[in-house]
Formats: C-alpha cells, sequence, structure tokens
C-alpha cells in the first residue's frame, strides 16, 4: 500500500483535473532530512563504541546525559520558540541570573524557597521577552539581544559581582542526589523534555505554535491570538533557562553570574543538527534531544579518543553548517 | 516568420514525476506565444525552461538555430531572455528607476552613471507607453503598476524575449486590458512574449499562437485565429466541460436576514456601506481591483478598522478580530489560500481543526478521536476523502488545497461565509467543484458574500450583485439585471448617478 502522498478522491469533480501530482521525490528529501541525524547518531554511536573500550560505559553513558542536562532543557523550551516563528537570545543570560537569584535566596530565605524563587525569575524574564516580541511587536532577534545584556546586568547587580557561595549543605544535595542510580538533575531534564513534546504535540497550545511559526496571517485568520502564543513560549523559554541555572548551581553550590554565555548559541545549534527548521512551523522535540546527543557524541567521542579541542570545534562548525544545508535544500525541493 | 526558439524533445522530471515529457514546440520571433493547460500540465514548467530557470533533464534548446545550454537564470539572461514570475521580483523598498535598471546598471570606476541608465529606463518607458514616477518606490505602487516596473526591466535588459507566467492573476480587467496592449506593442516591436496564463480570453486575445499542454505532454499548437476557448478546454481537459455554473436556486423571498452591517466605513472612503444577506443568498461582490472588495470582507471579518455596526441574526455583535467574528458565526476564506489561508507545512488534520479546536479541548490536550471524526466529516462534505495519511497540504493541488480551506470552515458551519477569490489559481475542473459546493451550502441556508476578479464567476453564482467604486458600494443589481455590462457600468461608474442605491 502507497502511504507516501495524502489519498485524495473528489466525488463531483472531474478526475482529470484533480489527480494531485504524486510526488515521491517529495518524501525521500524529507525522509533525507527527517531521519538522516537519526542514522548518523546511530552510526557514531556504534563506531564510538567499537574504537573505544571506555565508551560503552554505564558511568560514561550517564555522565554524557548528565553534562547535557543544562542545555538539553533550554534547547527543548528552544524548540517552542523557534517553531513559533520567533527567536530566543536571552537564555544564556537567564540561566546564570536563574542561577545567582537561587544561590542568593538559598543562603537568604532558605533552600527550597531559594531555588523556587530562582526558577519563577524565568516566568517574569520570559514575560518581559514575551511583551517586547509578542505585544509590541519588535523583532525577536533584536529584543532579546537587547533584554539578554540587561539580564547579564542584572545578574552582576544581584551578585554584587561575586562568587555566590551557598553555604547551607542540603542546596548542594539537592543537586547531587541520585534516585536509581541516575542523577535527579538527569530525571528533571528527561521529565521537561516528554512535557515539552506532549505540550508540542498533543496539545492545542502546540498546535498554535506550529501555526504561528508556519504561516502568522493564516493563524490569526483562525482566532489565535499570535502575539500571545509568542508571549508564552518566551515564558517557557524563561523558565525553563532559570531551572537549568538553578540546577546547575545546586549542582556545583555556587551562583555564578558568567556562566552560560556559550549556552545560547549551542541550543540552537542542537534543534537546527536536529533538523527543526530554522524559519519556524516546522520541528519537533524528539529532534533536539537527536542532535543534542549528537553533538554531544561527537564532542565526548573526541575526548575519548584524545583529539585536540580546536579540532571538535571545526567539526561541530561543519556539522551545523550541513545541517542548515541540508533544511535549505529540503525547502527548495519542496516548492 | 522565423523561429527564435525551438524546443526539441524536452523532458524535465521531479524524482518521480514526468513533469515535461518530450516537448518538441517552435517559437516564432517577435510573436506572442501562449502556453495554456490546467494545473499540473506543465506549463509553468516550460515557460521556466524557456527562461533557464529550470534545466532540462533531456532534449535541446535552439535559439536562432543554435544549441543553447543554460542551467540558471542568469545565462538566459545574457542571451536576452527574461522572465517575469507570477510572484514579482521587485525590490520594494527601492525606487521604480532602480528597480527598472537593477542588474543592467552602468558604471565607471565602480560608481553608477544614472544618465547612461537614464537613457535605457526612458527607452524601456517609451516603448511600453508607461508612465511611472521613477522615483516612487516600488512597494507604494499598485499590484498592476508593479507588473509594469518588471516588464520595464525586462525591456532595460534589452531582452528580445519575454516569458511571462500569469501576468494577470492579479489584474483588473481593466488593466488587464492595458497590460495585453503592452504585450502587443513590445511584439510589434520584435520582442517576442512567451505568455503562461490560467484565462483563455486573455490567451485568444493576444497571442499569435497558442500551445495546449496536457498532463506534461504536448497536446496541440495552433494559431489562436483557428481556435475558441471551449477547443482550448477541451483539449486542456481532454473532454468537454458540461456548463459551467450550476443552476441558480433562488432563495425564498421571505428568508430572513441572517447578517446586516450598516453604517461602515472603510479607511479610505468618506461613504458608508449597508449591506445584508439573506439565509440562503449568494451576494456577489463586484468591482475593479483596489475598489474596496477585499477590505470590506477584511472590516467583516474583524481585520480592518472600521467604523460601523455588525448583525447576526437580528442581534448586534461587535466584530474587532477574528476571534469575535468566528465565534459570531463569520467565517471567511481568504484571498491567498498560501499566505493567509493554510499552514503549508503542516497537515491536512491540523489546519481543517485550527479555527475550532475549543471543541477537543479537554485541559489544553486534544482529544484526538473526536478530531479526527469531525476531520473526515468536514472533509466529506467538500469531496475529499483523506486517508489515514498525515501528509502535509503543500503537498495537494490547487484544488483540493482551497477544498481543505472549505472543510476548515465547515467544521462548525457558520453563519455567513465571505470567499474571497474561492477559485483563484484552481484549474478548470476544480473550479466546477467549488462552484457546486457554494451552492449547496447555500441551500442548506448558508449566507454567502462572494468575491471574485473573474466577473463571471459572480455572473454565474450570485443572487445579487453588490458593486464596489472607490471602497463604496456604488450600485446592486438583482435578478434578471445581473449581467456583465451592467456591472461593468457601474464598475466603471460611467452610470454612476442612476445607479446610486
Amino acid at each position: 500500500m502507497s502511504t507516501s502522498s495524502p489519498v485524495l478522491t473528489p466525488e463531483s469533480a472531474p478526475p482529470a483535473a484533480e489527480a494531485a501530482p504524486p510526488r515521491p521525490w517529495w518524501t525521500r528529501v524529507s525522509l533525507l532530512r527527517d531521519y538522516s541525524v537519526l542514522l548518523a547518531t546511530v552510526a557514531l554511536f556504534i563506531v564510538l563504541s567499537a574504537t573505544s573500550s571506555s565508551f560503552l560505559t554505564k558511568t560514561n553513558l550517564l555522565n554524557i546525559v548528565d553534562q547535557q542536562t543544562s542545555l538539553g532543557i533550554i534547547a527543548c523550551a528552544g524548540t517552542l520558540v523557534i517553531i513559533a516563528g520567533a527567536f530566543d537570545l536571552s537564555v544564556g543570560a537567564m540561566y546564570a541570573l536563574g542561577g545567582v537569584v537561587a544561590a542568593q535566596l538559598a543562603n537568604h530565605l532558605g533552600v527550597p524557597e531559594g531555588i523556587i524563587l530562582g526558577i519563577l525569575a524565568g516566568a517574569v524574564l520570559g514575560m518581559i521577552n514575551g511583551t517586547a516580541v509578542g505585544v509590541f511587536r519588535i523583532n525577536p532577534f533584536i529584543a532579546t539581544l537587547a533584554t539578554a545584556i540587561v539580564f547579564g546586568g542584572l545578574g552582576l547587580i544581584v551578585s554584587s559581582e561575586a562568587l555566590i557561595t551557598v553555604t547551607k549543605p542540603s542546596f548542594q544535595t539537592f543537586g547531587t542526589t541520585e534516585f536509581l542510580g541516575v542523577r535527579m538533575t538527569t530525571w528533571i531534564f528527561i521529565a521537561f523534555a516528554l512535557a515539552m513534546g506532549l505540550l508540542l504535540q498533543r496539545t492545542k497550545f502546540g498546535r498554535y505554535v506550529y501555526a504561528c511559526g508556519g504561516n502568522e496571517e493564516a493563524a490569526r485568520l483562525s482566532g489565535v491570538r499570535v502575539g500571545m502564543v509568542r508571549m508564552w513560549v518566551f515564558v517557557i523559554s524563561g523558565l525553563a533557562s532559570t531551572l537549568a541555572g538553578a540546577l546547575f548551581a545546586a549542582r556545583v553550590g555556587v551562583g555564578d553570574s558568567s556562566v552560560g554565555t556559550a549556552l545560547t548559541l549551542s541550543a540552537v545549534a542542537a534543534i537546527v543538527v536536529g533538523g527543526t527548521s530554522i524559519w519556524g512551523g516546522e520541528g519537533a522535540i524528539w529532534r533536539t534531544i537527536v542532535g543534542l546527543f549528537f553533538l554531544a557524541l561527537i564532542d565526548n567521542g573526541f575526548n575519548l579518543l584524545g583529539v585536540d579541542a580546536k579540532y571538535q570545534q571545526v567539526v561541530q562548525g561543519t556539522i551545523i553548517l550541513v545541517a542548515a544545508g541540508v533544511d535549505a535544500y529540503a525547502r527548495r525541493q519542496r516548492r | 516568420m522565423s523561429a527564435i526558439l525551438e524546443l526539441r524533445h524536452v523532458s524535465k522530471r521531479f524524482g518521480g514525476v514526468l513533469a515535461l515529457d518530450g516537448i518538441s514546440l517552435t517559437i516564432a520571433r517577435g510573436g506572442v506565444h501562449g502556453l495554456v493547460g490546467e494545473n499540473g500540465a506543465g506549463k509553468s514548467t516550460l515557460g521556466k525552461i524557456i527562461a533557464g530557470e529550470y534545466k532540462p533533464d533531456a532534449g535541446a534548446l535552439l535559439l536562432e538555430g543554435e544549441e543553447v545550454h543554460y542551467s540558471r537564470p542568469r545565462e538566459a539572461l545574457r542571451q536576452g531572455i527574461t522572465y517575469v514570475a507570477q510572484e514579482l521580483s521587485l525590490v520594494p523598498a527601492r525606487s521604480v528607476f532602480e528597480n527598472v535598471i537593477l542588474g543592467s546598471e552602468r558604471t565607471r570606476f565602480g560608481f553608477l552613471r544614472d544618465g547612461l541608465a537614464r537613457d535605457r529606463y526612458d527607452e524601456a518607458a517609451e516603448r511600453l507607453g508607461f508612465e511611472l514616477d521613477p522615483r516612487v518606490p516600488v512597494g507604494s505602487l499598485s499590484v498592476a503598476d508593479q507588473q509594469k516596473v518588471e516588464l520595464m526591466r525586462a525591456i532595460a535588459r534589452r531582452a528580445r524575449m519575454i516569458v511571462m507566467d500569469e501576468p494577470t492573476a492579479a489584474l483588473s480587467p481593466h488593466e488587464t486590458e492595458r497590460l495585453l496592449e503592452a504585450i502587443r506593442r513590445l511584439a510589434a516591436g520584435g520582442t517576442t512574449i512567451v505568455f503562461v496564463s490560467h484565462f483563455l480570453r486573455e490567451v485568444l486575445a493576444v497571442c499569435d499562437d497558442v500551445t495546449v499542454l496536457k498532463d506534461g505532454k504536448h497536446v496541440m499548437t495552433t494559431p489562436s485565429a483557428d481556435t475558441t476557448a471551449d477547443q482550448l478546454v477541451v483539449a486542456m481537459i481532454g473532454r468537454q466541460l458540461e456548463g459551467s455554473y450550476p443552476d441558480k436556486q433562488m432563495p425564498a423571498t421571505d428568508s430572513p436576514v441572517v447578517f446586516k452591517a450598516s453604517g461602515v466605513r472603510l479607511r479610505k472612503s468618506a461613504g458608508q456601506i449597508e449591506l445584508e444577506v439573506r439565509r440562503g443568498e449568494i451576494l456577489g461582490l463586484a468591482g475593479l481591483v483596489g475598489s474596496g472588495r477585499t477590505e470590506l470582507c477584511r472590516a467583516l471579518f474583524g481585520l480592518e478598522r472600521s467604523a460601523g455596526e455588525f448583525f447576526i441574526d437580528g442581534e448586534k455583535h461587535s466584530l474587532s478580530s477574528p476571534r469575535e467574528a468566528i465565534a459570531a458565526g463569520i467565517a471567511m476564506l481568504p484571498e491567498s489560500r498560501r499566505d493567509q489561508g493554510l499552514v503549508m507545512r503542516r497537515p491536512i488534520r491540523d489546519n481543517v481543526t485550527l479555527a475550532h479546536l475549543d471543541r477537543f479541548g479537554s485541559g489544553g490536550f486534544i482529544r484526538r478521536g473526536d478530531e479526527r471524526a469531525a476531520v473526515d466529516q468536514a472533509l466529506a462534505q467538500v469531496g475529499v476523502t483523506s486517508g489515514r495519511n498525515q501528509g502535509n497540504v503543500v503537498n495537494l493541488s490547487g484544488g483540493n488545497q482551497q477544498r481543505v480551506l472549505f472543510a476548515k470552515w465547515l467544521l462548525e458551519t457558520p453563519k455567513l461565509l465571505i470567499a474571497d477569490e474561492p477559485t483563484r489559481g484552481v484549474d478548470v475542473g476544480a473550479k466546477r467543484a467549488i462552484y457546486d459546493l457554494l451552492v449547496q451550502l447555500a441551500a442548506k441556508g448558508m449566507a454567502i458574500i462572494l468575491v471574485s476578479s473573474e466577473i463571471e464567476e459572480v455572473l454565474g453564482l450570485a443572487h445579487r450583485v453588490a458593486v464596489m467604486r472607490y471602497s463604496q458600494i456604488v450600485g446592486e443589481l438583482g435578478g434578471p439585471e445581473i449581467s456583465k455590462e451592467a456591472v461593468m457600468r457601474v464598475a466603471f461608474g460611467s452610470e454612476a448617478a442612476s445607479a446610486a442605491a
């Protein structure tokens, strides 16, 4: 049975006029883009297992996952932002600010309060971004570039330009506890990714996110409040950033306003390598997870094989370029 | 007349689909050559191959008897062949002059010499007989004027052959006439035109020869003097079309007014618009492009800031956003399916339910079984049965895309359906299906406002026609008064005094 294109049969119309040309080529191009990263990741996994004895060990694998939690949480939320047709350049700054707020308040108010308020700060920051983009219709690139600077400054103010060492031991306990042999932070990452996936695929909000990014005007004419949808994706992005920031601060026991600068672009890299279109309207959470681990495996492989870090950079950059190229090619083919 | 271009067994494949299958064709120098066919017949593909936008997979192109191989527009341009696409390729923020000269700028040491370019500009303007202010930004011009800029650019580039893809699709009848005139002038001056179009009357009016394509194959090439629109249609679809429009079923004389708009004032206009549509009635909105038809539709759907009061079933409603309009029972098929109607890279299902997701929501989650059932039902209403497949709408033919759009608004039966250009870019056979659907919906009691640039469509379907000019309704015609001449007289204002309601 061929299911490569939708079967539409007219009842009242003459068949000659209606037959949509079957387009298996389209399917093929899309398959290339849909699953090439997945295949590459699996292939890389097999190669690394074969070439390095220390790769396929529980410790190494769990480490890889655990190292990706911050980036992963941010990239999952970032996937929503990009699918909605926006961009959030302030995630790194929010990440740092979340960490210092959590640390500062943990010292002053108590550990649970610190962590919770540190995370909730992200909602406020996201709302600021969302208002700028969704209500005042400022270009998301510029808006979040500006707020990133503001949030970075706030981080310096809250931390008084110093590392905030949390004196209460329970702060770090939270960041390093294990459950079933896996770190709590990893569990939170998994839960967050699942929640984002469900939100995107199964809810009304998820549909609106795709519609806003895919065709803003069509969404508006369907009664979707495009500005509000964008507002909410920024709130989610803010929450994800401060969640990741607070977890990181808890893990190291220190709030540091200078962390996270590389996260912003690494998140975009993971999203794009996974195959989510930078132009919005297309993509998925599982793609971002695959993209994330593809890049992480390359990193890990280079380390295990003892290759100099400068070569890693060249390879990573090339991969991002290739991924974006495949996206551009697929788009051209489908016109 | 000698041949400027000869195609020999040209084929083009897109993956598995043979878009063009061994086309052989001769295009005479200094003539206008029409390419017609249904959507997907390959006429645009052929135009693009002639203009170097696509590279043929097999076969040869002989330009003035010499075989040429070009694989990108730039190479074709160097041979004097230009392509004027359906979507214009202008730089909106820059002036008419700069746009015309783009690509043929004269420079010395890298600096522009506008004086020399100016001569080219004037020459192009003169050859085409256009008078545009060269200093205004192109973005501020009407589509018709932008098209003129494209043509002037082709001439400024010293084109000896211009391929035009659906140049009249966005033009009013009057503007179309002006464009056809310019094309004739160009041809008389020795430029060869390849005219790709859906509009057979225009093709017959302007072309010396017409080529009909069907399913990527060459059906026939004939002098237009020797053929008729009916014959072309038969050649295009391979059989005779029965009457193009379904029979009109007039609404009952006592059928109640479903929708009433009172004192509507569109942005540009001083006058007020009064409008009523009854249950089961199709009200046609006619008028030239720019007469305010689309603006009025948008105002009724809460998209345009406008003064006025709106009543649905006698009850007053505020219509200040699409949300409110939808909640009040109004649906709108927008003018451009691709830009305003559909999310092209999403599945049919998502598109059909986008405006009514609340129906399937419980705590934000979508009940997918219910959704699937409702989508199937709505699709069945418009004569489409979708397989289990979740393919994206971008893969559907224009006609089926339009039906998906109908299905979207039939998911919750609206009281008033506003259909703005419901058959634009849809091929001949699919048009009839859309007409049938509109008539059926009206027969079931829906009130419909129909806007179309193809005046025959309005004449063939509407029970009553409101004619617009200068963002006002300047006349209304009903029943036997509806004729093309009458509508055009009012639209052009030659009968303004007597027709003003």
